[in-house]
């Protein structure tokens, strides 16, 4: 079982949250202007790294807030918590 | 498992002729006390160039390059494999084999190897214990009653054996089930597969590789592929290795749960994500279950191995990860599960728990066929359930690679779908895994 470390509530049981996959995927503005490449891309493609991660994580037993975490993927530690709209801690583009 | 071909020659690219087992052979052995059973495949060093490689040495890649040498005369390959041959996922999953998906592309692919699973011993003159005890699919509602009937006739229709049984011909299939009434689930009848069973996993990668070897394939272990190299107009020229550069103008990629970190060393960014999926087995018993069980609402499956240990898998964990290892709670829910379908293994104890990391895609579908990228091959995506499809996989990876375009049954399972909206939606069919 996971700590997952909630900004709010602090490091809390992994079954008091639910996972909500890889963070800062934008939805395009204008979806009709996107190619059809461009919108499958968005809807399905995926980073999948083997090391650090950022994902979503919402406190769903807790406080109820969404937050985004770093976690690396080989290991399952997290090294960072942050809300939502701020950018990833590490300074990397993509997960 | 491990390295069995040690003491290949160097170099050489010969082909041997198999040793070939049988009856007779295996008491002549006995006679002289075991003492000259040959190495099953050679260990060589890599050639710098190949005509193709194969990247992963699970069931899918290895029985790839057997097809390869076997059906499409392609000689000069090799097959990749980061640590040893079944390390991954063939040698981690909890067996079950079938063809009744509701789909009709998956319903070709699937019934596809199960039909090479039926020929498959004698093809590769090794026996992979493919046993066809049935697997059996419960329903504990109204509702899953009418879904496991349509799946039923879907199947029939597509000409794979199904058939509907009644709660007491399901008891009589599967003495151990409950149907007196007193679960929180009743069982209200069941859809079997007759034909479908289990097989013994390493034994599919062994008897690939050996066939594979006797065919001049190449097989390198410990040798773990970190860059794929590209010319000016993109086509792939080579991996590097951890044992070096190895030329090739075809790459196939039969990574599973690594599928996305291979794809990205060719600048793909591809609709994968991985998570551990975790099995158990009990201390081995007597033979008490004559069959698979599965059930989708209270999500359990089991069988028995010949060795007595029951198999039990349990679902996915929640989060993305490549750690080969999953939550407690995860295998805690499957224990409840099994325990509540069948409290006769309330008291049985668990021998030994693991994980594998295995590649999702969003409709549970695999993806196999060509890529953006010139000269290399993709086979990945079958998640929780590709033990079963290993020798249609392989089959249709190695007609994909050696003809340059999918074969029919796997063209719809392109990695176009997902920009097409195309979707082979298993994961709506099923909502469990295999
Ligand atoms: C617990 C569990 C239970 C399962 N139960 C079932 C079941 O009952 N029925 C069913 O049909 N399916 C089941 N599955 C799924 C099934 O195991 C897989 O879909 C199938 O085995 C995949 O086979 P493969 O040969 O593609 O993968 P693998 O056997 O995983 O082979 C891939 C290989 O690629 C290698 N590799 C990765 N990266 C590199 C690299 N960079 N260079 C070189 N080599 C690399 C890996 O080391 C690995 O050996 C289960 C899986 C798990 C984990
Ligand atoms: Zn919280």
């Amino acid at each position: 079982m996971l700590l997952v470390p909630c900004p709010w509530c602090g490091p809390r049981p992994e079954v008091e949250f639910r996972y909500g996959g890889e963070a800062h995927i934008v939805r395009p503005a204008d979806p009709e202007a996107v190619t059809d490449e461009e919108w499958g891309e968005f809807l399905y493609a995926r980073t999948n790294p083997k090391g650090a991660h950022a994902e979503r994580w919402y406190h769903l037993h807790g406080c109820g807030r969404f937050f985004n975490a770093l976690r690396d993927t080989v290991s399952d530690r997290f090294t960072a918590s942050y809300e939502i709209g701020a950018p990833r801690p590490d300074g990397a583009e993509k997960s | 498992m491990g390295e069995v071909g040690a003491g290949g020659r160097r170099g050489v690219h010969s082909v041997r002729p198999l040793q070939r087992f049988s009856g007779f052979g295996l008491l002549r052995h006995a006679f002289r006390g075991h003492r000259d059973w040959r190495a099953q495949w050679r260990a060589p060093e890599p050639r710098a160039a190949y005509d193709a490689v194969i990247v992963g040495g699970g069931g899918h890649g290895l029985g790839a390059a057997y097809y390869l040498a076997k059906e499409h005369g392609m000689r000069n390959i090799a097959v990749l494999e980061r640590g040893w041959l079944g390390g991954g996922n063939t040698g981690r999953n909890t067996a079950i084999i079938r063809s009744n998906y509701l789909c009709e592309e998956s319903e070709a692919i699937y019934e596809h190897a199960l039909t090479l699973w039926e020929g498959l011993s004698r093809d590769l003159n090794y026996n992979v214990m493919f046993s066809q005890r049935g697997v059996l699919m419960l329903a504990h509602s109204v509702h899953e009653v009418g879904i496991s009937k349509r799946h039923v006739f879907a199947n029939r229709l597509a000409g794979i054996d199904s058939e509907w049984l009644t709660p007491a011909e399901a008891k009589a299939f599967c003495p151990p089930l409950r149907i007196d009434g007193g679960l929180r689930y009743p069982v209200l009848g069941a859809a079997l597969q007759r034909r479908a069973g289990i097989a013994r996993h390493d034994a599919v990668a062994w008897g690939y590789a050996r066939a594979a070897d006797a065919l001049g394939v190449d097989i390198i272990q410990n040798c773990e592929v970190t860059a794929i190299r590209r010319d000016t107009r993109g086509a792939v020229t080579a991996v590097e290795t951890t044992r070096g550069t190895i030329r090739a103008a075809r790459i196939g990629v039969s990574a599973a749960g690594h599928t996305s970190v291979v794809m990205a060393m060719a600048g793909l960014r591809i609709p994968i994500e991985s998570y551990p999926l975790q099995a158990l087995v009990s201390e081995p018993v007597k033979p008490v279950f004559p069959c698979v069980v599965m059930s989708n609402t209270i999500h359990a499956y089991i069988s028995q191995s010949d060795k007595g240990e029951l198999v039990i898998g349990a679902g996915t964990d929640a989060y993305v990860s490549y750690s080969q290892r999953g939550a407690l709670w995860v295998t805690t829910e499957a224990l409840a599960a099994i325990t509540e379908l069948f409290p006769i293994f309330r008291r049985l104890r668990m021998l030994r728990a693991w994980g594998g990391i295995v590649d999702v895609t969003r409709d549970r579908s695999p993806i196999l066929g060509k890529t953006p990228v010139k000269g290399l091959y993709v086979n990945c995506g079958w998640g929780t359930g590709g033990f079963k499809a290993t020798p249609g996989a392989a089959h249709l990876l190695a007609w994909t690679i050696a003809k340059d375009e999918p074969h029919p049954i796997n063209a719809p399972f392109s990695l176009e779908r997902f920009r097409d909206g195309r979707m082979i939606d298993e994961a709506a069919a099923a909502g469990v895994a295999h």
